[in-house]
């Protein structure tokens, strides 16, 4: 039993079958990648994960219970955080505030009128806030708008808000898109600490399979919204099926 | 100071001198003199500052932090003021009672409605408002007073009778609202040479209980709530998915700042014991929208300003008329002074509205931060000279 069990998860969006009998399982403590061509349905499994969307039919499983019919912010409190394929920060707001909003909500759950107390003197949470900012190398950037930082930055700062929820599923949506090879390198870095110094598992959609084999312990291909394969990253690399899937694509 | 940080304790300070000093601040210009038209300083239009002022900041407290713009504030404000009259006429004309019912009918009635028009955000949230508020506006005008059931007495507006109950009216207490004993309206005229100094005892009853509330807004915006408002504003998507239930965090800032709506209506009763439907109306509604944007949406003095300045121009221009003007004028040549005055009429008297359009537009056009970021520019622009004044003695200027 993973930690994660998806079992026959059909979507539909009118006439387009988005995901056609999704079965996935994610074990504890590992790095399970999902590749597949642009239009696949890799995000829309995502949605069904954490909320977003409600699969027409099927089981969604986190850690022996049901996520489905639940909110997201139901969800997120199961121990499930998101980083979305555009960078979802709040935008208005500093660096510091981002990163202590999430501790907040890990502390104090979904609802909370602190009306009469100051930030400031949240002591532990600004403590626990500045020392995942330092662990994500952006300590300097403490004081500034999020919306200026720049786009790597942005997704450091989101990957960082939801690791600082000490989430036992990070869900991760094409993390190095649009990045430049070095803030890629960076971040496969950053993602393989987070794998060896923590207690988590993580569920990663990629496009750039440098990344993926750098990272992922099992990989499953997802093609026009079935899972066409799932193996080890060795027996991927060298499957014609999976090349077919990405050849037929770009043809 | 009072858990504020340096900056926020003097903004409190400032506001706290302003508040206290104003008969003298609002009054500037010797009785009798031309200019004597512009003085601000008599107890109606003071008063009127304050309550209008409390309004604006808890209407801020949800637009300002979370962003939905509620188009039906002055529901609360109406609410308010007829809890407070029935207290009078139940009770006795002393405030205290009458303010603190005002503040929690109306602190329920925004929980209906706001449970309600929550469901939806944006401009359907705004209709939603709007559309409530209409029908407390209908309801309070001919619904709610009919012969069997009056509760609102309709277009004359509730107000207490001689045979009402008043149970715990005391004989020696003043046949007005009054604060143990105190009217609302006993007022202590000081004359110093060609000046004279309104100090009204209903002002400053408004003017304390505003700071508190503005004491209690600074603290609202620093808090870590006030930080979960702010991320409402921001990305709501983001803000569930890290775990949090917006919903009752925009619950809760819609209820609060109903609250200071029904607190305004309680005080507004309890200078002048009366209530009408208008006050409920769209268009009052619509106004403390003007305010706060005018002020600077998000600031916290911005508000106040705002509400100031609205309130001024209503009860200033709008006295202008063009005996006024012709007098001003009269050193022109009588061809030049008919010609200035015919430009100038339709923005004066009953035209006041036609001079707040165009400063509404001209602020949100090239001050989108209200009069808060024109003060903040203007600040700036006199530091900037002043620095370069030194630097030019010293040095040759940067660039
Ligand atoms: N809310 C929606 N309504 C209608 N169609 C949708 C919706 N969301 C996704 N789709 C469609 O479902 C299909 C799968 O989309 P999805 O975003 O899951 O693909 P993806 O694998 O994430 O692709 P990419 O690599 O481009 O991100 C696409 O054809 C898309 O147009
Ligand atoms: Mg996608």
């Amino acid at each position: 039993m993973g930690i994660l069990e998806v079992k026959g998860v059909n979507k539909r969006f009118g006439g387009l079958q988005a995901l056609g009998d999704v079965n996935l399982s994610v074990k504890e403590n590992s790095v399970h990648a999902i590749i597949g061509p642009n239009g696949a349905g890799k995000s829309t499994l995502l949605n069904c994960l954490v909320g977003k969307l409600i699969p027409d039919t099927g089981s969604v499983m986190f850690d022996g219970q049901s996520v489905l019919g639940r909110a997201p912010f139901e969800i997120n409190q199961m121990g499930i955080s998101r980083v979305f394929q555009t960078p979802e920060i709040f935008g208005e707001l500093t660096v510091m505030e981002n990163m202590m909003i999430p501790i907040f909500a890990k502390r104090d759950g979904a609802f909370r009128m602190h009306a009469y107390e100051t930030v400031q003197n949240e002591k532990q949470i600004v403590e626990a806030a500045e020392e995942m900012l330092e662990e994500m190398n952006m300590a300097d950037k403490r004081d500034m708008n999020s919306a200026s930082l720049s786009r790597g930055d942005k997704r450091r700062l989101e990957i960082g808000m939801c690791l600082s929820q000490q989430p036992r599923l990070l869900l991760l949506d094409e993390p190095t898109a649009g990045m430049a090879r070095a803030d890629t390198n960076n971040t496969i870095d950053l993602l393989k600490q987070i794998r060896d110094e923590r207690d988590i598992t993580i569920a990663i959609i990629e496009h750039d399979m440098h990344v993926v084999f750098s990272l992922a312990d099992r990989i499953t291909v997802l093609a026009q919204g079935t899972p066409l394969v799932e193996d080890s990253p060795e027996n991927i690399r060298g499957n014609p099926k999976v090349r077919e899937a990405y050849l037929g694509e770009s043809a | 100071m009072l858990g504020l940080n340096k900056k926020d304790t003097s903004l409190l300070l400032i506001v706290a001198v302003l508040t206290l000093l104003a008969p003298f601040i609002l009054n500037p210009f010797p009785e009798g003199s031309a200019m004597a038209q512009f003085n601000a300083g008599y107890p109606d239009l003071m008063q009127r500052f304050v309550i209008f002022g409390i309004f604006a900041i808890g209407f801020n407290i949800l637009f300002g932090l979370t962003g939905y713009l509620s188009f039906g504030h002055a529901a609360f404000l109406g609410v308010g003021s007829y809890a407070a009259v029935w207290m009078f006429k139940l009770i006795s004309y002393n405030v205290i009672p009458a303010i603190l019912l005002s503040v929690v009918v109306a602190g329920l009635f925004s929980l209906l409605i706001g449970f309600i028009s929550l469901r939806r955000s944006g401009i359907y949230f705004s209709i939603l408002t709007l559309a409530f508020a209409q029908m407390s506006f209908a309801l309070a005008y001919s619904v709610l007073s009919n012969p069997k059931f009056n509760l609102t007495n309709g277009e004359t507006g509730l107000q207490v009778y001689a045979d009402d109950p008043q149970w715990f009216h005391r004989a020696n207490a003043p046949d007005l609202p009054h604060l143990f004993g105190v009217s609302m309206r006993s007022t202590y005229t000081m004359d110093v040479g060609g000046w004279s100094f309104d100090f009204n005892a209903g002002y400053y009853l408004c003017a304390v209980i505003m700071m508190v509330v503005f004491y209690l807004a600074i603290r609202i915006f620093r808090s870590p709530f006030g930080m979960m408002l702010r991320a409402v504003k921001s990305n709501q998507q983001r803000m569930n998915y890290t775990g949090l239930n917006s919903r009752p965090y925009t619950l809760a800032a819609f209820v609060i700042s109903g609250m200071y709506a029904g607190l305004a209506g309680g005080l507004m009763a309890a200078m002048d014991p009366l209530a009408g439907a208008e006050r409920m109306q769209w268009t009052a509604s619509g106004e403390v929208v003007l305010m706060t944007i005018l002020g600077g949406t998000g600031t916290l003095i911005g508000p106040v300003l705002g509400a100031g300045f609205i309130k001024y121009f209503e009860n200033i221009f709008s006295k202008i008329n063009d005996n006024v003007l012709h007098s001003w004028f009269a050193f022109l040549p009588d061809g030049m002074e008919d010609f200035m005055v015919f430009i100038i009429h339709p923005f004066i008297g009953k035209g006041w509205h036609l001079t707040l359009g165009l400063l509404f537009m001209l602020v949100v056009i090239f001050l989108p931060g209200g009069l808060v970021e024109g003060g903040q520019k203007l600040l700036n622009w006199v530091r900037g000279k002043r620095k370069d004044k030194k630097t030019s003695g010293k040095t040759e200027p940067a660039e």
